[in-house]
């Protein structure tokens, strides 16, 4: 890497001049590609962190209360979480070729797997608004909020203080993304993207496969209990 | 060590004579908006000092209320608010960001003969971050205050009154500024070395940077996830922490410590990042084991995650993890020792110059060594069951905390003050200023592991009266102690009355920042720096290879 940074030190001022992508303090477009892939690396295993302590928390309480997750699971849409779960891998493949597209420099390719990816955001949020919305209507909330009627089994509340904790943050991660992608396809439309400079499409495509692996480990979490 | 590159040195930014890093451009809007990691760094230095001013002052207070059993000052409630704001603060406004953000921020790109770090504008965003979370740290005190203990242990914590939530709430978001710096600073070390520099050139100070950024990154977001939680049980009664609601509080204590232990690294291994440097600067000898010295902050930075439930020996965790959690405990003990004796062995037959950061500097090795020798007494379940929330854990800590990782910041401090400033300080007063501290210290802190062993309960409002004499010893040295730091504020602050007259390289020092001016230009170097020489290469000039002396424009 040394070795690099020195064979290209001349012509890298020329770039640092002109270019207005490469920032002042990198010399190559390769130099700022890898730091800022080592940022997003390392801002994923922060989140991942973030959620294994939800996750940790859910298995001990689980361990403590097992009739209980057992019993309020029966509650939660199996066929919409599946759903759901399609939505999202579909999305996350529709990133994959998104960033193939910057990469390779077609734009209308890119353009389109971007807005695809975008709307399948939009349609998870709305299959999980129904979800939420027969949760509310049947009093299945977080903590005191809880007025479910009729429960044969206690403490059926903090599985549903997991689930909405668990979906709540994964759902604002999903938001995020949202956010995230629009600004990348308005860059897109904009027609800043080569095959030189992408590196916004592919640390956007890193963090939203994260937001995807998340919900692939929820749906069995929370669905799926036996 | 030595590597002889010859590639052609060149100007690549021009600037007027008398311009530096604070005065061009000029006005606070410059500041507010600034990228520039140097102006960041002084930011966030000013932040952390005025942080270290209020909890000291709320220590004061605290050494006071125990002079004389019952009250002598203030009410138990008061009391216990200050002692837990003295350790918020100092733990969360102070020592975490002290040395990584505020030191490391200013030399780290520097000591790497980079223009900046990878990611300037989320430098910043950690500042404006840290600044959010100290209102509503500062918010949360005026909103009602916190009596918990900077701990927060359930579940005291999630039935008690006052603005407990707001607080875990700053927390939390403290935690993202701690986060950012961390990646920006791994992201750098890896990606912005000048030409020359492998990871053996790195200077020390880099690697044990590296360290606590691995740990930043790496621990920092279960705190987040542990406080949320917190905050969440508080607010929606989600029943994870509270027993009341079918939850376990002892979970709580794992979550916290997962961090918070790693956290006690997050302070200390900056502190071995600056006595690295200082030592073999002010000994005028190249570091003896640099491989030793570079791979136990990383072995300390890997086992510091696995001895977390040595908090909780008491706290009905089962005997097998206690006796696990004890042996790896002990395991710390090994790299922290490597780094001291290397130290020595760096001094042995040097030329030793007893310049105020070299005072700092040894006082850190007397300090820590005590601090550090008194964790495995702690460490060992048979002794900690005695001494469990004693005040023998208050001095341990605070020997670790305040000798470690305050003495070090200091040492650094006045290391590259004249860096940072461009101004020299009284030598003299500066070695008063050293004394004081370390006696203060030393008269407050040693007293109580005394205190501790005789039984002395930590964080108790009332006392029996044969424990006085040792409070009142413990309250004299605070006020040594306190006398030595605003000496040292004092002296430090009076410089900025003299014009600017220090050198590029006032203690001889062999790392990349000293090669440029007092203080820096704005882009750092007035040449794209090449390494010729390891960080710690004091051979005579005449017998060290290809110096070039026509890299500066």
């Amino acid at each position: 890497m040394n070795r690099s940074l020195i064979e290209v030190d001349e012509p890298s001022e020329q770039h640092a001049s002109h270019h207005p992508n490469l920032q002042h303090h990198f010399g190559t477009f390769e130099q700022q590609f890898d730091a800022s892939k080592i940022g997003m690396w390392l801002f994923l295993a922060t989140e991942v962190l973030l959620f294994g302590g939800l996750f940790v928390g859910f298995a001990l309480s689980q361990a403590a209360h097992p009739q209980a997750f057992v019993e309020a699971h029966h509650h939660l849409d199996k066929n919409l979480g599946a759903l759901n779960t399609v939505v999202l891998l579909l999305s996350s493949f529709t990133m994959v070729m998104a960033v193939h597209a910057a990469a390779t420099n077609q734009r209308k390719k890119l353009i389109v797997n971007l807005v695809i990816t975008l709307a399948c955001a939009a349609a998870f949020l709305v299959v999980k608004y129904f979800e939420y919305e027969h949760k509310i209507h049947d009093g299945l909330l977080p903590g005191q909020f809880y007025s479910h009627k009729g429960d044969t089994v206690p403490n059926q509340f903090i599985f549903f203080s997991f689930y909405f904790m668990m979906t709540g943050l994964h759902g604002l991660h999903i938001v995020g993304g949202m956010i995230a992608i629009g600004w990348v396809l308005r860059r897109a439309l904009r027609g800043d993207f080569d095959a030189k400079y992408y590196a916004p499409v592919d640390l956007v495509g890193l963090y939203w496969h994260l937001v995807d692996l998340i919900w692939i480990y929820l749906f069995p979490l929370l669905y799926l209990i036996s | 060590m030595a590597n002889v590159l010859t590639a052609a040195p060149r100007p690549v930014q021009h600037h007027a004579p008398g311009e530096n890093y604070l005065n061009t451009p000029k006005g606070i809007r410059s500041w507010l908006t600034t990228v520039d990691h140097k102006r960041i760094g002084i930011m966030y230095l000013w932040s952390v000092l005025a942080a270290f001013f209020l909890g000291g002052v709320l220590a004061l207070l605290i050494r006071i209320e125990l002079l004389t059993p019952k009250q002598t000052i203030m009410s138990a409630e008061a009391y216990n608010q200050v002692f837990t704001l003295h350790g918020a603060i100092m733990v969360f406004l102070f020592i975490i960001p002290s040395t990584p953000a505020a030191l490391g921020n200013f030399v780290l790109p520097l000591m790497l003969g980079a223009k900046d770090v990878a990611f300037p504008r989320l430098n910043l965003c950690s500042l404006y971050i840290y600044w959010v979370g100290t209102l509503m740290a500062i918010g949360s005190i005026l909103l009602g205050g916190i009596d918990t203990g900077w701990t927060f242990y359930t579940p005291y914590s999630t039935s008690t009154g006052g603005a407990v939530s707001l607080m875990t709430l700053s927390v939390f978001i403290l935690g993202f500024s701690s986060i950012f710096t961390g990646v920006n600073f791994i992201a750098t070390i890896h990606k912005l070395r000048a030409p020359g520099m492998g990871w053996f050139q790195l200077p020390l100070f880099v690697w044990s940077m590296y360290a606590t950024a691995v740990i930043q990154v790496m621990a920092t977001p279960v705190l987040g996830i542990t406080v949320l939680l917190l905050f969440m049980e508080r607010v929606l009664k989600i029943g994870i922490f509270d027993p009341a609601l079918g939850g376990d509080p002892v979970l709580f204590q794992h979550f916290f410590w997962f961090y918070s232990h790693p956290a006690v690294y997050i302070m200390i291994v900056p502190g071995f990042a600056i006595i690295s440097e200082i030592i073999p600067v002010f000994s005028k000898k190249t570091i003896f084991g640099y491989k030793a010295i570079a791979f136990s902050s990383v072995a300390i930075a890997v086992v510091g995650f696995l001895v977390w439930g040595h908090h909780m020996f008491v706290s009905g965790q089962s005997e097998l993890a206690g006796a696990i959690f004890s042996f790896l405990t002990f395991l710390v003990a090994i790299p922290s020792a490597v780094k001291v004796f290397n130290w020595l062995a760096t001094m042995y037959r040097g030329s030793i110059s007893l310049k105020t950061p070299m005072l700092y500097a040894i006082s850190f090795i007397l300090l820590f060594s005590i601090g550090g020798l008194t964790g495995i007494y702690l460490g060992a379940i048979s002794v900690d069951v005695h001494l469990h929330d004693t005040y023998f854990i208050v001095a341990h800590f605070h020997y670790v905390m305040m000798g470690g990782a305050v003495i070090a910041f200091l040492g650094g401090l006045h290391y590259w003050w004249p860096k940072m400033f461009g101004r020299m300080y009284n030598e003299k007063l500066g070695a008063i200023g050293c004394a004081l501290v370390f006696i203060g210290f030393n008269v407050t802190f040693f007293t109580q592991f005394l205190l501790g062993t005789r039984g002395m309960p930590r964080r108790y409002y009332n006392y029996l009266d044969q424990f006085q004499p040792l409070h009142a010893f413990s309250t004299f040295g605070s006020w040594i102690l306190g006398a030595g730091l605003f000496l040292t504020a004092a002296y430090l602050l009076a410089t900025f009355r003299k014009p600017m007259d220090a050198p590029r390289n006032p203690w001889g020092g062999r790392t990349l920042e000293w090669e440029t001016e007092s203080p820096p230009i704005v882009h750092n170097f007035d040449f794209d720096p090449i390494l010729t020489h390891g960080p710690y290469d004091f051979r005579p000039a005449r017998t060290r290879p290809n110096e070039p002396v026509a890299h500066r424009s």
